[in-house]
């Protein structure tokens, strides 16, 4: 079966003053797969993230979503293509002086029509399913940071979006709370089917998770020919490809434990 | 001498730039205020935040803003013999000036700032980012309740300092320094007409959306504030910058509309 495209970043460039910060990025994220982006910190990898959303519009180049172009639509249409996305934060960015029950129930409240019961009955079944039921009278501040981040990912979950983003998932917590996470990630994945995005330090744990690989690297989404040209849009690699790559910047960052890159003084 | 004129334009930018900003954005929020759906629950719970919460300090600030005038104005019609006259001159300048400009001043250090504060830090941890990617407008959803509980809030916290603000001036005038209490009133009653209240509302209006906007602006756009707004620095900043321009603007506006309004 032919694996479809709900996104498509075509030759994004943006910068920040005289800082090109993404110069020239293609990535494809493709329906029902995880996709994981990494690369060195400060390379832009939270940027691809918010130039999908639409929370940043690139100076040039396309970003596709479910076919259409949104770096130049108006707010209206940007919002009927949200409708599609749910996004875990780094922070969680959970509403502080909400209970973890108001801050789920939010995009329900906001967006939907839906009697208070209704509302309860997904709240607390997204609660279980991230195994944080209990908590619904609790302040974000009175919470683990693991478990800001699973009332997090029950809140991106509670509209049963098609593609989900995961910033940063697991920064800030530790071994056991971050497969906490990776494991409530695998299990709603497989159960509900949907589309994710995640940007990651975890490297080569991500990996498991990953149907595609995508390393940003100098404000490009490295390619998989030796010479480092830029990939094709539409030619994701796999981890095992990846692994496999003949592009020295792979190569480096494969052989370096697959840690995080620091490949500053290599040039591409 | 080009660094000078390098420096000089860039500020020229970002004041447009900033001011463009804030344009458009109290055009949304207007726009977020008149389209539905309408929620009363959050616009009740603005009333109190910007409201009921500022009533000790207009009730404490009126008083004694009356009690000066009262003292004030009582000693220098005394020299001409016209202190029957206190009453309304007390009532008239609380009307027309004091009640909604004072009123307005400590509304912004009160709630201003922490409307400001809030939005800041919403905007640092990506709380407004959230909403937007919820497909949740900001505007309508943090923004449209603020700007309606200002609209409401402001006219009534002028009444109350203004009713407090003669009430502290009859204490003085009337009970401290002698002034006739019946000529206190009446003088109010004869001197005091419908155009005056009028002003002093129209004016308590257009602070109250002149506070929330530009508090609830510079507080939305931290990340984009002179000299990086992020962190708490950044939030501490923005906050004093807009409780200063809020300040400034109540005044240059107090003067604008006084001069149509008169």
């Amino acid at each position: 079966m032919k694996e479809k495209a709900v996104v498509q970043m075509v030759d994004v460039r943006k910068s920040y003053g005289s800082q090109e910060v993404l110069k020239g990025v293609n990535l494809s994220i493709i329906e029902g797969k995880t996709t994981v982006i990494v690369g060195g910190s400060g390379q832009g990898k939270s940027q691809i993230i918010k130039h999908i959303l639409g929370l940043i519009r690139p100076d040039s180049g396309s970003v596709i979503v479910y076919g259409r172009d949104i770096s130049n639509i108006s707010k209206k249409e940007l919002k009927k293509i949200r409708t599609n996305f749910g996004v875990l934060f780094q922070n969680a960015a959970l509403f502080d002086s909400m209970t973890v029950f108001d801050n789920v129930a939010l995009p329900l409240r906001e967006r939907t029509k839906m009697s208070e019961h209704e509302i309860k009955k997904i709240v607390s079944e997204k609660l279980v399913m991230m195994d944080v039921e209990g908590t619904n009278e609790k302040y974000p501040a009175q919470l683990s940071g693991g478990m800001r981040k699973r009332v997090g990912l029950a809140r991106a979950l509670v509209l049963d979006p098609k593609i989900i983003f995961f910033d940063e998932p697991t920064t800030g917590l530790d071994v056991k709370k971050s497969n906490e996470i990776y494991r409530v990630f695998s299990k709603t994945q497989k159960d509900l089917g949907y589309t994710a995005v995640i940007v990651s330090h975890d490297v080569p744990k991500i990996f498991n998770l990953a149907d595609y690989v995508a390393l940003l690297y100098n404000g490009v989404v490295q390619g998989r020919g030796p010479s480092g040209e830029n990939q094709l849009s539409d030619s994701p690699m796999t981890p095992e490809e990846f692994q496999l790559s003949d592009n020295p910047i792979i190569k480096e960052f494969v052989e370096t434990t697959m840690g995080p890159l620091y490949l500053s003084e290599m040039e591409v | 001498m080009l660094n000078f004129f390098e420096k000089t334009g860039a500020y020229a930018l970002y004041y447009v730039n900033e001011a463009g900003r804030m344009g458009i954005f109290l055009l949304n929020s207007i726009m977020s205020v008149v389209k539905p759906p309408y929620k009363i629950y959050p616009i009740i719970r603005q009333t109190y935040i910007i409201g009921t919460l500022s009533i000790f300090v207009i009730l404490f600030t009126g008083v004694f803003t009356g009690m000066v005038l009262g003292l004030q104005g009582y000693h220098t019609l005394n020299k001409f013999g016209a202190e029957g006259l206190l009453g309304s001159a007390v009532a008239l300048s609380l009307i027309r000036e004091l009640g909604p400009v004072l009123a307005a001043l400590m509304v912004t250090g009160r709630a201003g700032s922490a409307i400001c504060a809030e939005i800041g830090v919403m905007r640092n941890s990506e709380q407004i980012d959230a909403l937007e990617c919820m497909a949740i407008d900001p505007h309508k959803y943090i923004m449209a309740p603020k700007f309606v509980a200002g609209i409401i809030s402001m006219p009534l916290l002028t009444a109350i300092f203004d009713v407090t603000g003669i009430l502290g001036g009859y204490m003085v005038g009337v009970g401290m320094l002698g002034a006739n209490r019946g000529t206190y009133f009446a003088s109010m009653y004869k001197d005091v007409e419908f155009n005056d209240i009028y002003m002093g509302l129209i004016k308590s209006l257009c602070f109250g959306i002149l506070i929330i906007w530009i508090c609830s602006s510079k507080g939305y756009f931290v990340h984009l504030s002179r000299g990086g707004g992020f962190g708490a620095e950044g939030v501490s900043r923005v906050t004093t910058n807009a409780v200063v321009l809020s300040s400034v603007s109540i005044l240059l506006f107090d003067f604008f509309l006084t001069s149509v309004l008169l």
